[in-house]
């Protein structure tokens, strides 16, 4: 194979949260790796190397994801993980891991290879696959870990399937301890949560709409806290909705226990107010809360609580969204609103900059153990560089997954993701596919 | 636009008096020999019930052919639903034969609000969604009142509302209703089934209130609401079994005649004899419960009658 064409990144703000940098810096890339981070001016010859010019914006390490719904194999017509990776591009993740929850579920090493085939096929963002804690997600039978993580499966979780038997649970973190790798944890007492549909709440009581108590993700999250201290495995919360959640990890982490926490952007930018119409499109699991918890949240991103931004990108196609709001399925798009929504949230002063950059890169790659999320000489080029503070509206047009069931569209965004690296590899140039520049440049060529 | 009748939230007083009035001028109709006027000939009304009923489509189905419309009822068991159509492909289809009124029952909360925004020449009247709304039975209520509270009027009236609220359509439509009349609402029941924040957090307004025991409940009460008690709630544990229920929230003759003496007492029905009210209330003077039944005819004709016209105005004012 040829040797790939150096890259230089030049003139713009460099912010990387685990080595805080923070200031202007060129970028050499070669051979895929991070060559060298330099003072401008100080990178010199490399007159081979292709210039990027980067004034006026921001590069950081490519953000992480470590909730997604690719759907492939088995629900093709919402998402394939080709579509899914490039929409992840697009938004600026570099790596996601995608849940088991597919059909067949992620229970074997042939279905994480298919996927991890798939993934290099498709060419954008790197795809890390995620394995099933029990088979076919059921609850009952623990999965082949050590086979699936020789396969590739960087963690591993029932999805929205929630473990009930905590003695299933305990085993299954001794399994994952001696693995070194984390069980991700959708937290929800089924009991407690009994079908709700929205926040239970005086508004539920009001649409008589069935009401999902936080409780019910409250008391999980107590038991998996006890489990881990228990066991000495490690956790990660998925999806933390409640303030009373981040005050359980809060304190948690500070009597040492081994657990890390994700909390998604609907959950910080949008409230319970939005299904007051029946709209399905706000419908999403865990649901949206009330003022009170979204606080909560907040103040979990401010202090440290919280390790990560996580899309739960979960694509669905529009004839499950036109029904009746007890009947439409839950979850929204993610991975091309994560960042925008991010930087908006900084923008606002409401976390700093660098904040922002350690929740969308080091924190998850710190959670799951990844080698990713930081700009260092060695490390694979993984690479964003964004234009903090131009706006753009998301239409269906510009969502790059199958599905386009996002409420977000519409909406004016700050922030756009311009050039996306992944291992060096030039993936998204001027905010589209390089894969797609080339096929219609040869279109154009006939 | 059309207009609709999705809910009493949100509707004004005046609003809700235009109802009473008209329905009040359609109770005579029912007591003729003939009991049929040409109003709304040539509207079509389509009764399309999601959900079984007998009373509410009956009384709806009633209400539309005195008022000389051509009426259908289309009852689709849940079983319908599992075969495939979607409620979005069922109402579409409806709209293509061009009825004039919808009137909707559905299982779901919302589902005629649903339907309403994807229907652009037909009205939609909620018949009961879900654990929402149930406005035709609010109204028929506040008919009844009105008869009997004929002297003082209707307002300024204590109304309790006793037994499984947090699954009540009833109970949140005539909350509104009563509401807005600037009624005091009270809520009374166990927890379980009357949470503590279904008061001012739901309704946005220190009027209402919430009681968990019987008795202090129904102190002073102008208007007692019984709710239908079902046997499934004993199965999702809301109680432990029916007769514990009833043991501390039947309401009977007894304590009526202590705590509130004046007291008129209604249920929407069907009523669960001995479990949530007396045979010697639901049958005795207080009782206004055969009356309700009278009025869901007039309240319905009113209904179908304002909203079938108010299509047909607003065609003449475009063909004018």
């Amino acid at each position: 194979m040829a040797k790939a064409q150096p890259i230089v990144i030049h003139g713009g703000k460099v912010i990387d949260a685990a080595t805080e940098l923070d200031g202007e810096f060129d970028i050499l890339i070669e051979d895929g790796r991070v060559a060298a981070i330099e003072k401008p001016g100080v990178l010199k010859g490399h007159s081979e190397a292709e210039r990027i010019d980067a004034k006026g914006m921001w590069v950081m390490p490519g953000c992480v994801d470590l909730h997604v719904h690719l759907r492939e194999p088995g629900e093709e017509w919402k998402e394939t993980i080709q579509t899914g990776a490039e929409a992840a591009a697009l938004g600026g993740y570099t790596s996601i891991c995608c849940m088991p929850n597919t059909r067949p579920a992620n229970d074997s090493p042939e279905v994480t290879r298919f996927i991890l085939e798939k993934a290099k096929a498709a060419g954008a963002s790197r795809v890390l696959p995620i394995g099933a804690i029990s088979m076919e997600r059921k609850g009952k039978q623990l999965a082949p870990y050590h086979e699936l993580a020789k396969a590739g499966c960087v963690a591993f979780s029932d999805d929205g399937d929630p473990v009930a038997d905590a003695g299933l649970m305990r085993k299954a973190l001794e399994w994952c301890l001696m693995l070194g790798l984390p069980l991700s944890c959708h937290e929800e007492d089924r009991n407690l949560s009994c079908g709700g549909c929205m926040n239970e709440s005086p508004l539920s009581l009001r649409l008589g709409l069935k009401g999902f108590p936080g409780v019910a993700e409250d008391v999980m999250i107590a038991r998996d806290i006890e489990l881990a201290r228990f066991t000495k495995g490690k956790v990660h919360i998925c999806h933390v909705s409640t303030a009373r959640g981040i005050e359980l990890i809060r304190r948690a982490k500070n009597d040492g226990i081994n657990i890390t926490c994700e909390v998604a952007p609907h959950h910080l930018l949008l409230n319970e107010q939005c299904v007051e119409t029946y709209d399905t499109s706000f419908k999403m699991m865990p649901p949206l809360k009330g003022d009170e918890d979204i606080i909560g949240l907040i103040e979990g991103l401010k202090d440290g609580t919280v390790d990560a931004i996580a899309s739960d990108h979960a694509p669905h196609h529009a004839d499950s969204k036109l029904v009746e709001f007890s009947r439409a399925t839950v979850g929204i798009l993610g991975l091309q609103t994560s960042l925008p929504l991010l930087l908006e949230m900084s923008g606002q002063g409401v976390i700093s900059r660098k904040r922002m950059v350690d929740l969308l890169c080091s924190g998850p790659s710190r959670s799951f153990g990844l080698d990713f999320g930081t700009l260092k000489v060695g490390r694979d080029a993984d690479i964003v560089v964004v234009h903090p503070s131009r706006t753009w509206t998301l239409s269906t047009e510009g969502i790059r997954s199958k599905s386009k069931n996002s409420p977000f569209v519409g909406r004016t965004l700050t922030g756009q993701v311009v050039h996306t690296f992944v291992g060096g590899r030039h993936v998204v140039n001027e905010g589209c596919l390089t894969s797609e520049m080339s096929v219609k440049a040869a279109g154009n060529s006939k | 636009m059309v207009d609709h009748l999705l809910g009493i939230q949100g509707l004004s007083k005046s609003e809700i008096y235009r109802y009473l009035d008209t329905a009040h001028s359609f109770v005579e109709v029912s007591e003729r020999d003939i009991k049929k006027v040409p109003t709304l000939r040539g509207k079509t009304i389509v009764n399309i019930f999601f959900e079984p009923s007998t009373r509410t489509l009956s009384s709806f189905d009633i209400a539309g052919k005195r008022l000389s419309a051509d009426t259908i009822n289309v009852s689709i068991g849940s079983s319908s639903v599992k075969k495939g159509e979607t409620l979005l492909d069922t109402v579409r289809t409806i709209e293509s034969m061009r009825p004039d009124v919808v009137v909707m029952r559905h299982s779901e909360s919302g589902a005629p609000h649903f339907a309403a925004r994807y229907l652009s020449n037909t009205s939609v009247v909620n018949a009961g969604d879900g654990q929402h709304e149930h406005p035709t039975q609010a109204l028929l209520d506040l008919l009844t009142l009105k008869q009997h509270f004929k002297g003082r009027g209707i307002e300024g009236l204590k109304i309790g509302y006793v037994g499984d609220v947090r699954h009540s359509r009833v109970a949140r439509s005539g909350a509104w209703a009563h509401l807005a009349l600037g009624n005091e609402v009270r809520f009374i029941g166990p927890r379980t089934l009357v949470p503590p924040e279904i008061a001012q957090g739901t309704f946005g307004t220190p009027k209402v209130s919430v009681y968990d025991r019987l008795e202090e409940g129904l102190e002073g009460l102008d208007v007692v609401v019984s709710l239908r008690m079902q046997l499934e709630r004993q199965e999702e544990h809301y109680v432990p079994n029916l007769d514990e229920y009833s043991r501390e929230y039947c309401i009977s003759e007894r304590i009526l005649s202590k705590v509130a003496p004046k007291s008129i007492v209604i249920h929407p029905g069907p009523m669960n004899r001995g479990t949530e009210i007396t045979s010697e209330v639901a049958d005795g003077p207080r009782s206004l419960i055969r009356q309700q039944v009278t009025n869901g005819v007039a309240v319905r004709m009113a209904v179908l009658y304002l909203l079938a016209r108010s299509v047909q105005s607003l065609e003449e004012v475009a063909h004018g």
